[in-house]
């Protein structure tokens, strides 16, 4: 029965894993040491929730997280098409790492009172960790909203654009009724409900505007990822952080 | 290496208290409490350990650290196992620990309780003149357990060990 969990822990291991290796693109080229050193921190923190949730996965049965991460086609992972894309300018980085962090939040919590125990003790570990990745982000959105017309400007555009590709974080998972049923996960939509009334005040108040009716998303958002349907650049990113294992598979370092 | 006739559980958390974090050479991994059972039989010892955050490099190489000293000290079979699901907190870190951490340079973790946000708000003493003018410079640092802050005082760095 509970093996019908490890697609749901794939998926967002799957996140974690991409949105971490986009993270690590910045160290040593982000616009200040702080940002380098904070992305930087924040990508090995991702790595190791995706961690967390392939080790879950591998006790079910499932094939070793090494395998997972480096050893498996693009074509069979799972992460939201939102982690996917190019890191962008500072700007996107930031917002993307904003609306991310805060579906982590909204997540982990709603794991907190899952009826399977493993998922309930990594989440409360995870949620502290990522308590620290919100907090960053979101002074940086809010000072950065309305700082100067360049700074406005820029963000804005990424809200604009990291929005719609943001709610594929809540497209539903495969199996997900079973899972809801039994009351290991929360559905998907009711997450993405809490998150959005997290998220569209609080961008606002930074003066960005986003494309919503009230707290209802008024565009076609961008889906795709947990059907295995991809963006043109998982085959790329994922080449890219597959290619140290690759070149000796099976290595002992 | 020497021989054990008698092992005792003793002589493995005696061994234990000679294994340091790589990172903070000061501390043992039982002041960091890591380590969570211990259990021999014969020659043959296991230890159940947690990681303190996720994605801490240095964790392999404690591990590999705690394999070789228990061989150093006359152990056959060494089986750590590392459970992810563990919660390690810095709440448990001992006055001990905190002080020991403090004379090295890094302020301790302030005690989270239930509240995370509130201990951040927290004054943070200056681990070299004991003074509270200190500022935030970073939620992050040179590790994944540390954070930056500046002493306005004694005007030096400093880093922070993150509650978490």
């Amino acid at each position: 029965m509970t093996n019908r969990i490890i697609p749901y822990l794939t998926s967002l291991a799957d996140d974690e894993l991409v949105l971490g290796h986009r993270d690590s693109e910045w160290t040593g080229y982000a616009p200040i040491l702080e940002e380098d050193i904070a992305f930087s921190n924040i990508a090995q923190d991702e790595l190791g929730h995706s961690l967390a949730f392939y080790t879950l996965a591998e006790k079910l049965g499932n094939s070793s997280p090494d395998t997972m991460a480096f050893d498996r086609p693009w074509q069979k992972f799972f992460c939201c098409r939102f982690v996917q894309y190019p890191k962008g300018d500072f700007a996107y980085t930031v917002m993307r790492q904003f609306l991310f962090d805060s579906a982590e939040r909204v997540r982990m919590k709603s794991l907190g009172s899952s009826t399977y125990e493993p998922l309930r003790d990594c989440s409360s570990k995870i949620l502290a960790e990522e308590a620290y990745h919100l907090m960053h982000t979101q002074a940086l959105i809010e000072r950065l909203g309305d700082a100067t017309e360049e700074s406005h400007n820029r963000m804005q555009s990424a809200a604009a654009a990291a929005f719609p590709q943001s709610l594929g974080m809540f497209e539903d998972f495969e199996g997900e009724d079973e899972l809801v049923k039994q009351g290991i996960i929360v559905p998907s939509k009711d997450l993405k409900a809490e998150w959005l009334s997290f998220v569209v005040p609080l961008l606002e108040r930074a003066s960005l505007k986003l494309p919503v009716r009230g707290l209802e998303p008024d565009c076609i958002p961008d889906l795709g990822g947990r059907r295995g349907k991809h963006t043109e650049h998982l085959a790329h990113v994922v080449a890219d952080l597959q290619k140290v294992y690759q070149m000796a598979p099976g290595a002992n370092w | 290496m020497k021989t054990l006739t008698h092992h005792t559980l003793e002589d493995v958390w005696k061994a234990l208290h000679d294994v340091k974090d790589p990172e903070i050479p000061v501390l043992s991994l039982v002041d960091l409490n890591v380590i969570r059972d211990v259990a021999i039989d014969g020659t043959g010892v296991s230890i159940r350990m947690v990681p303190t955050f996720s994605g801490c490099p240095a964790l392999d190489m404690m591990r590999q650290e705690i394999v070789a000293k228990l061989r150093e000290v006359g152990f056959g079979n060494i089986d750590v196992r590392v459970d992810r699901n563990a919660v390690w907190s810095t709440d448990e870190l001992s006055d001990a620990t905190r002080a020991k951490l403090r004379e090295f340079g890094i302020a301790p973790p302030a005690r989270k309780g239930n509240s995370l946000v509130a201990a951040l708000m927290l004054p943070v003493e200056c681990p070299f003149c004991h003074s509270k003018e200190t500022r935030l410079e970073g939620e992050f640092g040179a590790t994944l357990c540390k954070q930056l802050f500046y002493c306005d005082d004694c005007r030096q760095s400093f880093e922070r060990f993150k509650p978490l």
